[in-house]
């Protein structure tokens, strides 16, 4: 990965060290010399506001592991402890728990993009699979820190998803049993929820350093999907992306303030205000707004496929819905990668962002008619976009001429402007 | 800047949220036992600007400890916090006489006792939660702590929606405040049926109360006009003894019980979304200057 | 007059726009620099003692119980405390000793308050590593570490043995005849 380097060692010093460790002309490649395409549109900056979302979870989460105690007795009073007695401790816990959510809000705005340009696509394959997999660690990883706080929404939402093992024909309550350490939730759950809440964000870490190489392999893919042609295609990273990316982060940091310090707990539920009873069910169960989806398409499944009972169906259904994430490049075989230029495409990916908010919030409402069909409906859209709609219009889709290069295109749209 | 693409996102972004809009206006199945929608009142602390009125606290504390303390806890209020800025503001030496009225358990002194201090918890009521259910006919009496933060109100869309730009988060003390007004001596006439069609039975021991899900609660009216004594302020103003004003005093109170450094959290927010917007402003203009040659 | 010639124009021109753009960086990083400056010290800040523990900083004690030549030990910031009701012996052993023989010279008044030289109130930990010491026992009827064998006298200073110093005498005050505030 040198064929970029730029880097002279200026000093004998740098030159002994480049020698044995190049780091510094790691960094130079990588972080500042990095060909970039120029055309690169704000949302291209929420990969770099991720990894901030990431290190703010981490730095918080550390502190608040300093005075956090994962016990069933004590776990909830500890946190109002954070909240009551420790200098800062309100901002820092609020910090963490907004964090989490705006976390989700640029990961989903991430995904979507790379779904809307293509992304995903030849030669960009792994990046995105590893992409999916830092999603699926970062749900894992956020449910189980939406344990720790021992509130009945913790309790109880840890209960209702750990009884989805038990859907596994067989072994599922075997499973279930070894996952949570017992019978029910209980102190061992919530012991080793917290050991594992606290591990898997550096495991999510190393996984984006791994995104982050497989995207410097081929590059970044820009708003038009067409590949880069030469250097006037580029701008190098820094100062350019640096700028761009920090000033996004710094736009983003504004909502993300909003929330930590005027409505921290607007995003939660006030039942997890109540310290957790396992005798006692909060008549509405929801889970945090970014697993909505995802819930919804779990319980769409109230009725037996074949041999199927409802509860495996709706499990499988569930992990069908993450499954179509990961296969999604060899589902759309379009060689244009970008939707601006696919007038068919552009209308059912409409479809599928308001069908997945609208899953989104089919997830907090009973379930009752009419949310119960809209659900069905809902969730067959789902697996539609992916299964047909998607190769489909691969092969149907007469796409609009491509510009030749990216310097085209971007004095094309001076042209227009 | 702004690329045909982006261009489309926009307008999906906007089409998806006229969808949502749409679905979320469909006909809501109403539960049965769901009361009338409480109130919102005009707190002190409301809103992005709103702060504590010391006053008001103190007097809420008052209500606390001669009604509400005889049967709820409040086990994660410490005397000193009564002395906190932002909260009642109670003198040093004030917090100190009380809490000597108090006995706490202490494990290191003669007997097992001792007269409290002000790093001291408030006392509970009953020595364990079973005690608590036995003396109150069976139901448990919430302990107060982060009571207020634990009841809500569900508001319909798009109500919740502007609540995010508002920063509405009293949907607790104005549902205690429905609460403690809401009682009926009789079962009124348009007590929901049960689902079978009968007449809303209320069980033996139990009160009716139009907020309370369900209708039946367990606590009986605490509050009366006339059963607290507030003091007449120094300029010699009175506050009015009644029901309206003694549950509004309390909600408040225990609004501050469960969020304490509401106030100081306010100020730093107001210092740092200043401090963003600026810095934004100057990072837009680096970002500018930067990006001045660059066709793109 | 002197005109200036086109060239000179626009090297100027230049001049202040890099001077401009000059400006709008250092005032950007800065804004910058104090912004994360301020995020990092309540992340450090929140290492301090929390409320629950300042509030226990300064505790008052009762005491009247105490009868003459008895000790208790209390509890002060997580610490264990002598509280020592001194025998008239004890005391006038303590006066009668010379500055000369002290290894960490002190008066007795010193380490007492004026008027309530029978409350002798002492961290309990030995000043060489931080054992508690024994009451009344050792050679100079004070307190004797069983640890490394360090010597007090009744005054609970260092006598023989390989501490360094007096037995440590934190801050405290009479509020009355019977009440004590430690810190």
């Amino acid at each position: 990965m040198s064929e970029h380097s730029t880097y002279v060692p200026g000093t004998a010093v740098e030159k002994w060290l480049d020698d044995r460790l190049p780091v510094v002309r790691f960094a130079k490649e990588h972080l500042m010399d990095f060909p970039t395409p120029k055309n690169l549109n704000y949302w291209w900056t929420f990969g770099a506001i991720l990894v901030m979302c990431l290190g703010v979870q981490i730095v918080t989460g550390i502190i608040l592991a300093m005075h956090y105690v994962p016990n069933v007795a004590l776990a909830f009073d500890s946190v109002e402890h954070i909240r009551r007695d420790i200098s800062g401790g309100r901002v820092i816990q609020a910090t963490h728990a907004v964090g989490a959510s705006m976390f989700f809000v640029a990961l989903y705005i991430h995904m979507f993009r790379g779904l809307f340009y293509g992304s995903y696509k030849a030669p960009r394959e792994i990046l995105w699979i590893l992409g999916v997999v830092i999603f699926l660690l970062t749900t894992a990883t956020a449910f189980m820190g939406y344990i720790l706080p021992w509130g009945q929404m913790s309790f109880w939402g840890a209960t209702v998803i750990s009884n989805i093992f038990s859907a596994i024909p067989l072994v599922g309550d075997s499973i279930k049993q070894l996952v949570l350490g017992g019978f029910a939730v209980g102190n061992p759950t919530l012991n080793r929820f917290f050991s594992l809440h606290y591990l898997l964000p550096f495991i999510i870490a190393a996984v984006v350093a791994l995104h982050i190489w497989a995207l410097h392999v081929p590059g970044n893919n820009n708003p038009i999907g067409v590949d880069v042609k030469d250097s006037r295609d580029t701008v190098p990273f820094h100062p350019y992306y640096t700028m761009k990316d920090l000033f996004g982060m710094v736009l983003f940091m504004i909502p993300f303030a909003w929330f930590v310090f005027f409505a921290p707990d607007i995003l939660g539920h006030p039942d997890n205000y109540i310290m957790a009873n396992s005798q006692v069910t909060p008549s509405h169960i929801v889970p945090e707004w970014y697993l909505l989806p995802f819930y919804t398409i779990l319980r769409a499944i109230d009725f037996n496929i074949l041999f199927i009972d409802s509860k495996l169906g709706g499990v499988i259904a569930m992990g069908g819905a993450m499954a179509c994430l990961l296969v999604v490049p060899w589902l759309d075989t379009s060689k244009v990668r970008s939707g601006v230029f696919r007038p068919m495409f552009r209308w059912f990916y409409g479809l599928f962002v308001i069908n997945f908010i609208a899953l989104m919030y089919l997830g907090a409402q009973e379930a009752a008619e009419p949310y119960t069909t809209l659900a069905k409906v809902c969730t067959a859209f789902y697996f539609l976009y992916f299964l047909v709609i998607l190769p489909v219009l691969s092969r149907i889709e007469t796409p609009k001429p491509l510009p030749t290069s990216i310097s085209e295109s971007v004095l094309g749209n001076k042209a227009h402007a | 800047m702004i690329g045909a693409g982006n261009m489309n996102m926009h307008k999906l972004i906007i089409a998806a949220a006229a969808l949502v809009a749409g679905l979320a206006m469909a006909p809501v199945a109403q539960a049965a036992e769901a009361g009338p929608h409480p109130e919102r009142q005009a707190w002190s602390f409301g809103g992005i600007f709103g702060t504590y009125d010391t006053n008001q606290l103190q007097r809420g504390f008052q209500v606390f400890r001669e009604v509400c303390s005889s049967c709820h806890s409040a086990h994660l209020l410490a005397f000193r916090n009564l002395m906190d800025e932002g909260g009642p503001e109670f003198s040093e030496a004030q917090v100190r006489a009380l809490a000597l009225e108090y006995e706490v358990n202490d494990a290191t002194a003669d007997g097992g006792r001792r007269p409290a201090v002000p790093a001291d918890r408030w006392p509970s009521p009953f020595a364990s939660d079973q005690e608590a259910r036995d003396a109150n006919g069976g139901a448990l009496p919430p302990d107060f702590s982060v009571l207020a933060k634990a009841r809500g109100v569900k508001d319909p869309f798009p109500t919740w929606i502007f609540n995010y730009f508002t920063a509405y988060q009293e949907g607790g003390p104005d549902y205690i405040h429905a609460l403690l007004n809401g009682y009926h001596e009789e079962v009124p006439e348009d007590a929901p049926h049960s689902s079978d069609g009968t007449p809303f039975q209320l069980p033996e021991g139990k009160h009716y109360n139009d907020y309370f899900p369900g209708h039946a609660i367990g606590m009986a009216p605490p509050l009366a006009d006339g059963v607290v004594d507030y003091a007449e302020a120094e300029n010699g103003t009175a506050v009015p003894e009644t029901l309206e004003q003694y549950s509004t005093d309390v909600a408040a109170f225990m609004m501050w019980v469960a969020e304490p450094h509401l106030v100081s959290r306010k100020q730093t927010g107001f210092a740092v979304l200043i401090f963003l917007v600026l810095f934004a402003g100057l990072m837009y203009g680096t970002k500018r200057k930067i990006w001045a040659g660059i066709e793109h | 007059m002197h005109s200036y010639g086109e060239t000179d124009l626009s090297t100027q021109a230049e001049h202040s726009s890099t001077n401009r753009r000059d400006f709008l960086y250092i005032a950007t990083g800065a804004v910058g620099a104090v912004g994360a400056a301020a995020v990092v010290w309540p992340l450090i800040n929140q290492l301090n003692p929390d409320a629950s523990t300042l509030a226990l900083a300064s505790i008052q004690y009762n005491i009247a119980p105490i009868e003459e030549g008895q000790s208790v030990t209390i509890t002060w910031r997580g610490l264990p405390v002598f509280v020592r009701h001194r025998t008239p012996k004890e005391i006038e052993e303590a006066k009668a000793v010379p500055m000369a023989d002290l290894k960490d010279p002190e008066t007795d008044e010193a380490r007492t308050k004026p008027g309530h030289e029978q409350w002798l109130i002492m961290i309990a930990n030995c000043t060489h590593l931080g054992c508690i010491p024994v009451g009344q026992s050792g050679d100079f009827d004070g307190w004797f570490c069983p640890c490394h064998g360090s010597h007090y006298d009744s005054a609970g200073r260092i006598r023989r043995g390989p501490a360094p110093k007096n037995l440590v005498v934190p801050p405290y005050e009479f509020l009355s005849d019977t009440l004590v505030q430690i810190g």
